[in-house]
């Protein structure tokens, strides 16, 4: 439903453009809400919209952070690199990150679960050390709570994906 | 008849004030015409949120509640809004109506002066009446009726305001410089792209006041001559985005935007523009470009933007608190804006206190008030009363500031005067725990990456510094390293077209010129003296205070503290990854960090 909804935005925000200037990042941000990341397909739905060449397009999502070009994870996990959480122990605390996911900052583990990211501040300095999992703010954390988050997620989604399949042979 | 407030901007939410707002609402229920609940934004004590504030409409009393979760939720609930008898326990302040707060936090909000929060946490950013009853619009309504923008630009550059953004460039004048330049269409950009790392007060005042920023940027815009705003605004700030919009929406359907606004001839127009995650489009010019769809990488200037801004044509780009600050000073009028602060620097200024202090937030003080004062008596002092250090003023692009020149005013004259500067408010205390060098390899770690790449000197000369702090704090410094340093800094600021790289390594001057005794431990002594950098300390399990209670061994990451229950533990130092975690979990305080001068020097590896 959320899914036909943020198609629906992208495919808008092609079909309103009028030649506007300055638009190129708002649609780029409509085609990453979408899919989650920035497809090969979208760059040339936008350059056609657009005519901007695809290179410069492939220049501009380069350049900005936000802007992926490969698939994310569901949930994805943006720990504060701010000032704050650095004197707080931040730097520790993506090594604990990293080895309960299994992946480096920037990469998304095999079975897509999750993606591990840093960002340089997201202005809860007063609750440092913080990370994001997708939108949740999680706040003065340790190893030991990053650790029972992510295992909870963990095991939510296998019971998930456990109670689809039990469902499965009854269809 | 009660009226409940719970503090709902970022800060709040993420301490949990929305499971306080849903347990208050359920709780309240059909009971909607004795108790009205409310969301405000951001009060400034960050440290106690999530807060909750009851007032009571007929005695004029007002009680703060800090740390309300939904267990305290309920407590006020059945205690205060049924029976009427304040839960002491979890009070922070308590006033009356047009008195000074009194309460356990009283010493956090004294000395402070609001102006630019002048509306934060106390009214609903969400509801355009709220903003109107407080005097909102107010500012624009004298303006459009006075009918002269010279004016307004008189009355700007009589207050003195200069530019909260960090450079503190006078407000007024660059206001007439845009004015001054003809074309057919200007612009009024506000800067909401606050990227330093251990800011906030931005993002506060958008969801706490977005009202303020619009009128402030309406001001401006009649004195300029523009037409077309655009507010350009962190992509990492959502809530701050949503409650623009809406303020937006509600300004236009109010007849504040618009055309011919309040049957004037003025029209104006704001749009929101996020930003997709570049600390350098902070810089005018880059934040142009970005506007523009383009790579932000800044313009050579001149042209300045009051003559070739956005899309080259006159623009006047100010700061979110800078524009917020308007409709006061419109309002009550240069002279009583001048009552605060200092004869170079007048005004206040919104700091955001975080790192090693007791009580972090936001708090809004005259300028030239000291640091001391900021971070002794407003900020609470140090956490677990450790030593203080110092404190980094101005982010990326600022310095840290030692504990000796704490009697520093803080204004556009004396902090540049130390070699960090105002910055945008950003104040990150630091304790005996914090070294130095560490913060200076996390700044240029930052400024590196952030770098456009356009010059040579700020693209390539900030990784050098980064290899050799790096290198510092792992134990492989060399004695030549701080010379180094101190080279490279000169041609980088000497050769950087724009402030990021201009500013970049003020950091590594500043910790060279202050804490030089770190680097110097670091690189000829061989320890960490504030037991930082990983390689440089140890970690040892005290067997007389060890009680063999398994916390550490449980706790451990990698595994690698062995013994049996109720024996002394020991650390295997191979496997150990320093990361702490025992420290923290031990009852006793078995666990020590080790860190004294190596006798050997280290050998310097070519």
């Amino acid at each position: 439903m959320a899914d036909t909804k943020a198609k629906n935005g992208f495919n808008f925000q092609l079909w309103r453009y009028d030649g506007e200037p300055g638009e190129l990042i708002p649609l780029l941000q409509a085609a990453q809400d979408h899919y989650g990341y920035i497809p090969e397909h979208a760059i040339e739905h936008i350059s056609a919209a657009t005519g901007i060449t695809p290179s410069k397009i492939y220049g501009v999502i380069t350049f900005y952070n936000q802007f992926r070009l490969q698939p994310m994870g569901k949930y994805v996990i943006r720990l504060c690199e701010g000032t704050a959480c650095h004197v707080a122990g931040a730097k520790t605390l993506l090594e604990v990150i990293e080895d309960e996911v299994g992946v480096h900052e920037g990469e998304t583990d095999d079975d897509g679960l999750f993606t591990v990211l840093t960002v340089a501040c997201i202005g809860c300095c007063s609750l440092a050390p913080v990370m994001l999992v997708n939108e949740e703010t999680y706040g003065k954390l340790d190893p030991k709570k990053i650790r029972s988050i992510l295992r909870q997620i963990r095991r939510e989604e296998q019971q998930k994906s456990q109670g689809k399949k039990a469902a499965q042979p009854a269809k | 008849m009660y009226k409940v407030k719970v503090g709902m901007a970022t800060c709040g939410i993420s301490a949990g004030a929305k499971t306080t707002y849903e347990k208050l609402n359920e709780l309240i229920g059909g009971n909607g015409a004795l108790v009205e609940l409310t969301i405000t934004g951001c009060i400034g004590m960050c440290y106690s949120e999530p807060l909750v504030e009851v007032v009571d409409d007929e005695t004029g009393e007002h009680v703060l509640y800090g740390g309300v979760d939904d267990k305290g939720a309920e407590q006020i609930y059945k205690q205060h809004l049924k029976r009427g008898s304040v839960v002491d326990e979890l009070v922070v302040l308590k006033w009356r109506d047009g008195q000074k707060p009194d309460g356990p936090q009283s010493s956090f909000l004294v000395d402070q002066e609001r102006i630019v929060l002048r509306n934060c946490g106390v009214i609903d950013p969400e509801k355009i009446e709220d903003y109107i009853a407080r005097g909102g619009y107010e500012a624009l309504k004298k303006v459009l009726s006075k009918g002269d923008p010279n004016w307004v630009i008189d009355e700007v550059k009589a207050s003195g305001l200069r530019g909260r953004g960090g450079a503190g460039f006078p407000t007024g004048l660059k206001w007439s410089f845009a004015a001054g330049n003809q074309a057919d269409i200007k612009y009024v950009v506000c800067n909401a792209d606050e990227g330093d790392p251990g800011a906030f007060m931005d993002r506060s005042v958008l969801e706490g006041d977005p009202h303020a920023v619009l009128e402030g940027m309406l001001i401006c815009a009649y004195a300029i001559g523009a037409t077309h705003g655009y507010i350009y605004c962190r992509a990492e700030y959502p809530l701050a985005v949503k409650r623009l919009r809406k303020a937006i929406q509600q300004a236009k359907d109010a007849g504040y935007l618009g055309q011919k606004i309040k049957g004037s001839g003025f029209s104006f127009s704001i749009k929101v523009k996020e930003g997709a995650g570049a600390f350098v489009c902070g810089e005018e010019t880059a934040l142009f470009a970005s506007i523009e769809g383009e790579r932000g990488m800044p313009r050579i200037r001149p042209p300045f933007p009051a003559e070739k801004g956005l899309w080259r044509k006159p623009t006047n780009n100010n700061n979110v608190e800078t524009y917020a600050n308007i409709p006061w000073i419109i309002n009550h009028g240069a002279a009583e804006y001048r009552k605060f602060g200092t004869e170079k620097s007048p005004g206040t200024k919104v700091f955001a206190l975080a790192g090693k202090v007791k009580r972090g937030g936001l708090a809004e003080v005259p300028m030239g008030m000291t640091i001391r004062e900021l971070v002794m008596e407003i900020g609470g002092g140090i956490k677990k009363d450790k030593e203080y250090k110092g404190v980094q003023m101005g982010g990326p692009s600022g310095g840290c500031i030692p504990a000796a020149l704490i009697d520093t005013p803080v204004d556009f004259e004396n902090i540049p005067a130390t070699g960090a500067i105002m910055g945008s408010g950003g104040m990150v205390v630091m304790d005996e725990e914090t070294c130095m060098v560490d913060v200076a390899r996390f700044f240029l770690d930052f400024t590196q990456k952030e770098s456009c790449g356009k010059c040579t000197f700020c693209r390539i000369g900030t990784l050098r510094m980064l290899e050799i702090l790096e290198r510092i704090c792992n134990g492989e410094g060399r004695p030549e390293d701080k010379d180094k340093l101190a080279s490279l800094s000169e041609q980088i600021k000497n050769a950087s077209l724009c402030g990021l790289g201009q500013t970049a390594p003020n950091p590594v001057l500043t910790t060279l010129r202050y804490f030089e005794h770190e680097y110097d431990a670091h690189i000829s002594e061989g320890y960490c003296p504030a037991k930082v950098c990983p390689t440089l300390v140890d970690y040892v399990i005290d067997a007389e205070k060890c009680i063999g209670c398994v916390a550490c061994a449980k706790g451990c990451p990698v595994e690698c503290i062995t013994g049996e229950k109720k024996q002394p533990h020991v650390i295997d130092q191979d496997k150990c990854i320093r990361c702490a975690h025992c420290i923290t979990v031990c009852p006793v305080d078995a666990v020590m960090k080790i860190a004294e001068p190596k006798k050997q020097k280290p050998v310097a590896a070519e």
